[in-house]
Order: structure tokens, then sequence, then C-alpha cells
């Protein structure tokens, strides 16, 4: 990991973290990474059309938030907002049935992969423009500030969200009204096709920037759950105290290509193969075994959660097609779509 | 009944819903200290106080981004941009966000917020800071599109744009601000999506919006007087939802349809009016249905230019003659 003495180090945690906690982190990995993998088998099925944009490989950064945050705090996440959605306690099979263009699905077949929301949870939108989801994730945490309820706007975007323009005001004005608010930055390496690098004046796309918005440049270990977790309750509770916004660009690695079309060919042979021994849930499972975590323990864990995405896919498989008569429904807030009188 | 300025009428109906509702929120560029660019929000910073009106930085997407995430959460806020043109560079706010969201999380986040904006020509601003753009935003299904003429329409329109749980584009007619007419005193809300006739006559409906009922207006006086030729003048207000009603009535009861529009000549909201008319009441037409609009290019700056491409009550005057006689 690329560190330089101007930026704050992403030291092993030193804050305690709980059994209780570390089992979580695992559990939720494993929960991320089996569904993801079953998205992946129904789009080879033909059972999901379209497009989608795996996690695989990043699950530690949405593991860690979800776990950091609290309930009535807020998710924005993008495109590749599955891993995010289902990190807040969103149901498997609504994010399975959405994908499926099911009755079940989150969204009821109207959002699909990229635009998965389950407001009860806090999940307030995967947004599938690069960007756009920065602002408004600042406008949540206005509210918050303005009501005084110590909630906070946790917003995720890739590495590439760094080169558009949203990305620059919302950092601004978040940071000149002190908003409540944490962006995380999933660099991946890949804008897309073309790596980050090819494309960016700073090494670190979002961390070599916090500076032009006075806030500290953080770099953490995005696929050391505990790490992410560490500098995620950090961020929290400094937004909660009223300190204002954090931007925390975490290093990870995509297994797959950017979207289901992209077979990843441009990357240098031997780059995945040197990420995959870096594996987020490979780590964390070592990490709890040297820990003193039995060996049964983790297989019953991992077990447990692949029931639960098969449990969750015969759920949405069985669930049925959407009605014809939603599509003139929820335009508007009186559930219609009624545009003349 | 008091008389107020379309400007004032502006601080009137944002002050009256922020002093009935603490989370109506206001913010935008220059408008809580300098009072806005065009001085249509003076006094509510002094009023409501820097925590619910707020001066934000230039940028429009983070304006708009900051709306959308406050009304999702809560809160009920009035964005400015400052010129329409400036729509351009956060339409994805707009197009994307604001518009969609509701539908694409089948009903899961309303978005009651205000976008306001100073809209259309007869500034002598040029092609990017006079352009009438209201129909870029009838064409984005989930956004209610406002458009108000007199002061007694913005202070009512806009406090029920308000206290509309969706988002709604209000378009305000920048050199309408100066103008002065009649507000009604205390509480006064209006209704979302009803035309207004405000002259009856027997052989020819105009309907128009904003500045040019204005026009319409004088056209239909000069033409009664000196012509003899009767028009009924329609004040659409608003284009979503659209008093489709009261306009096939109108059509129906003179046989013509007029439309007098800002908008350059492709895609005018006009045209989508003259589409229904033609569908829906065909029969009742006596000849052709006459489109008066901005020709087809980028509005020019100099007053005699800019004068001669936006409609002029003498063009509107000169194109229903040449159609009726």
């Amino acid at each position: 990991m690329d560190t330089t003495s101007k930026r704050k180090k992403s030291s092993p945690p030193t804050i305690d973290i709980g059994q209780e906690t570390r089992l979580e982190l695992y559990r939720l990995q494993l929960e991320l990474r089996y569904c993801e993998k079953r998205a992946y088998d129904l789009f080879l099925q033909n059972l999901i059309k379209g497009t989608s944009h795996l996690s695989l490989g990043q699950e530690a950064i949405a593991a860690a938030f979800g776990v950091a945050m609290r309930p009535d705090d807020w998710t924005f996440c993008t495109y590749r907002g599955h891993a995010h959605t289902l990190a807040r306690g969103a149901s498997m099979e609504g994010v399975l049935g959405e994908l499926m263009g099911r009755q079940c699905g989150l969204l009821g077949g109207k959002g699909g992969s990229m635009h998965l929301t389950d407001v009860k949870r806090g999940v307030m939108g995967s947004y599938a423009i690069i960007g756009a989801h920065l602002p408004v994730a600042a406008g949540a945490a206005w509210s918050a500030q303005y009501r005084g309820t110590e909630q906070v706007a946790v917003c995720f975007f890739g590495d590439g969200t760094t080169n558009i323009g949203a990305f620059h005001e919302a950092l601004n004005f978040s940071a000149v009204w002190k908003l409540p608010v944490v962006y995380v930055c999933e660099n991946n390496l890949y804008m897309e096709y073309t790596p980050i690098s090819a494309v960016t004046a700073v090494e670190h796309p979002a961390a070599d920037r916090a500076a032009a918005y006075g806030l500290p440049s953080i770099v953490v270990d995005g696929n050391d759950a505990d790490a992410v977790y560490k500098v995620a309750s950090e961020a929290l509770s400094k937004a909660r105290a009223g300190g204002g916004p954090s931007l925390i660009e975490a290093m990870t690695y995509r297994h797959s290509g950017h979207s289901r079309a992209d077979p990843a060919k441009y990357r240098p042979e031997g780059e995945l193969d040197k990420w995959l021994l870096r594996d987020p849930l490979i780590i964390y499972r070592e990490r709890l075994l040297k820990l003193g975590f039995s060996e049964p323990t983790l297989k019953d864990m991992e077990a447990v959660a692949m029931g639960r995405v098969d449990a969750a896919t015969a759920i949405a498989k069985a669930s049925s097609l959407p009605s014809l008569d939603d599509i003139e429904k929820n335009v508007w807030a009186d559930g219609g779509s009624a545009w003349r009188n | 009944m008091a008389e107020l300025t379309y400007r004032d009428a502006v601080a009137a109906g944002i002050a009256q819903e922020m002093a009935r509702d603490e989370n109506v929120v206001f913010l935008g560029e220059d408008v809580a200290h300098a009072g806005g660019v065009f001085k249509a929000t003076v006094g509510l910073l002094e009023k409501f106080g820097p925590r619910r009106v707020r001066d934000c930085p230039i940028s429009e997407q983070a304006i708009l981004g900051a709306a959308m995430g406050a009304a999702m959460t809560g809160l009920k806020p009035i964005a400015e941009i400052m010129f329409s043109d400036f729509l351009a560079v956060c339409w994805d706010l707009v197009a994307n966000e604001i518009a969609k969201t509701r539908y694409m999380t089948n009903g899961q986040i309303t978005l009651p917020l205000v976008i306001r904006t100073a809209n259309g020509a007869g500034s002598r601003f040029g092609a990017q800071h006079s352009q009438a753009v209201e129909n870029w935003a009838m064409a984005v299904p989930g956004i209610k599109v406002v458009a108000p003429a007199f002061p007694a329409d913005v202070k009512g329109l806009l406090a029920a744009a308000v206290r509309d749980p969706n988002p709604v584009l209000f378009f305000e007619q920048k050199s309408l601000y100066s103008m002065k007419g009649e507000v009604p005193d205390g509480e006064y809300v209006d209704e979302l999506g009803k035309a207004k006739v405000l002259r009856e006559g027997r052989d020819c409906t105009i309907v128009a919006l904003a500045l040019m009922v204005h026009r319409a207006l004088d056209a239909a006086a000069i033409l009664e007087k000196e012509h003899g030729i009767s028009c009924t003048v329609v004040d659409v207000r608003s284009l979503v939802p659209l008093d489709t009603q009261t306009i096939l009535g109108e059509v129906a009861r003179t046989g013509r349809l007029v439309t007098v529009e800002e908008n350059p000549r492709l895609c005018g909201w006009g045209a989508e009016i003259a589409s229904i008319v033609a569908d829906e009441c065909f029969w009742d037409l006596d000849g052709p249905i006459l489109r008066i609009t901005t020709p087809h290019v980028p509005l020019p700056s100099a007053d005699l230019l800019e004068d001669n491409t936006i409609p002029s009550v003498a063009r509107i005057v000169r194109e229903i003659r040449d159609k009726i006689d």
C-alpha cells in the first residue's frame, strides 16, 4: 500500500473490534460474495437481463460500513450497488428479484440492477449517472444537520467518479457547509475499461484531491474489513459530532470486468492473480482463524450464508412477473402518471 | 389587495410558505445576502435567518443535488437556478435524478421540492441568458412545469408548488420582474394545472404563457378594435399538468387555435397543444392551427434583433389577420 508521510496511514486497527462485530463482518462479506456470484450465475442462465456491475473482490468496504453505520444513517451508491444495498440489511430476494425483473424486487422491476433502493433500510438509492449522487448525499446530510438528528449520509463511488465535476462541486459544498457526510472512493484501479492512472493527474484520485477541500487525505486498505471498519467508525463519529465531511479512498480490486459485457482483457497478465491472493474473504478468514475462531464455526457460517442465498434465489425465481398496470403508476406522489385533465 | 411587483410577489410567496412550515428552506447563488441578482428574494435572509436562507457556491449540480437529498429526507427545499439557461449544466439532476427517482424506486422516494429560475427574453442578455426553456422541462416525465404571467399568480402558484408533494420547475419570466399587479393579502394559494381565460372572444382562441400572455392580450385588444377580430386569450400557467379541458373548450367555442410561444420553433409547447387540439377537436376547427414562435435560431442580443426575434404584439396581430382574413 502506498502511503506518503502526508497521507494518513492505513495502520493495523488499533480500536478494539469485538468478537461479535468480527463475526458480523465475516457473515456480511460471505453473503455479499455468494449473492453476487449467484447474480452472475443467473445472468448466464438468462434469468437476469440487461447489465450488472458486480462488486466481487470489493466486499470488505460495503460490509465494514454496513456494520459501522447506525440503522438510521443513509447509503448512497452507484450502479455497482448490490453489495452496499445488501450490507444495510435489504432482503436478498428483494435484490435478486429486482435483478430478475420480478414483482418481489425491491423496486417491483422498475429500477433494475443499477437503481437498487430500500428506503426502510436507509438505502437512498443507487445512481447510474457518474457523480450525480454525491451532491444528493450532501443534501441528505444537510437535512440531518438542519433537523439535528445526528444521522450521517455515506456516499460510495468509484475512482472514475473523481474526474467528473459533480465530485468537486459536492466536496466543496459539503466542506463549506460542514455537512455530516462520508464520501468513500472505492479505488479498484480502473475507470470502466481504462486504468485510472492513465486519465488522472494525481496518484490517488480521491485522497490527493482532499486537500483542495480542506480535508485530510485518507487512504485505507479496502480489502481489509477491519481497517475499513476503523476508518469508517472514525469518519462517522466525526460527522455525528459536527466535524464535517470525510473523504476516504479505499484501495481494492474488482475480480470481474466493469460490467457484464466486459471480460476485462485490458488487465496486465498476473494482476488479477496477485489481487486474488489479497481477496478480502481470504484475508478475513485467516485472521479469524488466527484470532481463535474454529474451522467448524467458519464452515457453519459459510453454509448458512449459502443457504440464505439459495433460499432467496428460490423465492425470486418463484415470484410473479410485474403487472403491466405498473407501467403508468408512481410517476407522481398520488401514485399515478396523469399530465393533463 | 396590495399592489406588488412580480419580483416582490416571489419573495412574498416564499415568505408565506417559510413562515407556515419550518421544513421549507431556500438555497441558491446570491439569494441570501444579495437578495438575488434580480432582487426577487430581498428580505428573506433577514426574516428567516442564515439557517434557512442559504447562499451557495456557483455549483448548480450541488444546489439541485442538495435540494433533492434534503427533499427525500424530510425538508421542502426551494432551490434557485439564477438563469434558466444554467439548467443545462445541472440537467442531469433535473431530468435523470429528480424527475425519475420516484418512478424508478416504485414510489419509495418522494421529492417535494421547487426549482425557481429566471427564464426568457427581453433583457438583451444574448443566447445564454435569455432562453425560454420551459419546453425542455415539459418533455421529461416526472416534473411539473409552471410559468406565471402575473404577480398574483407568482405568489399563489409558488405557494401551490411548495405544497405539492412532487418536484416543480417554476419559470419566472425575467422581463416581468418589474411589472406591478394586485396580489391578494394574507395567505394565498392557487392550484397547479388550471389555465385561466383572461379574455373571451368569438373568432379565435390565443393560448399563451408568461410574457407572451401580455403580448397576446395587447394583440387581442388591437385585433378587436382595429380589425373586428374577437379573440379569447388563455393563459396556460402550467404546462404540466396541462389544463387541456379549458383549452379544448375555448377552441371548440371559437373554432380557431393560435399558440404564442417564446420557444424556438421546433418542439415548442405549442406543438403539443396543437397536436392535442388536432386529435380531439379537429371537427370544431374552422381553419388551420397557427403557431407563432421564435424562429429556430439562438437568441440574438442587440435590442433591435431581440425585439424582432421573439413574437411581438405587431407580429401576433399580423399573423392572426393573415390567417383569419
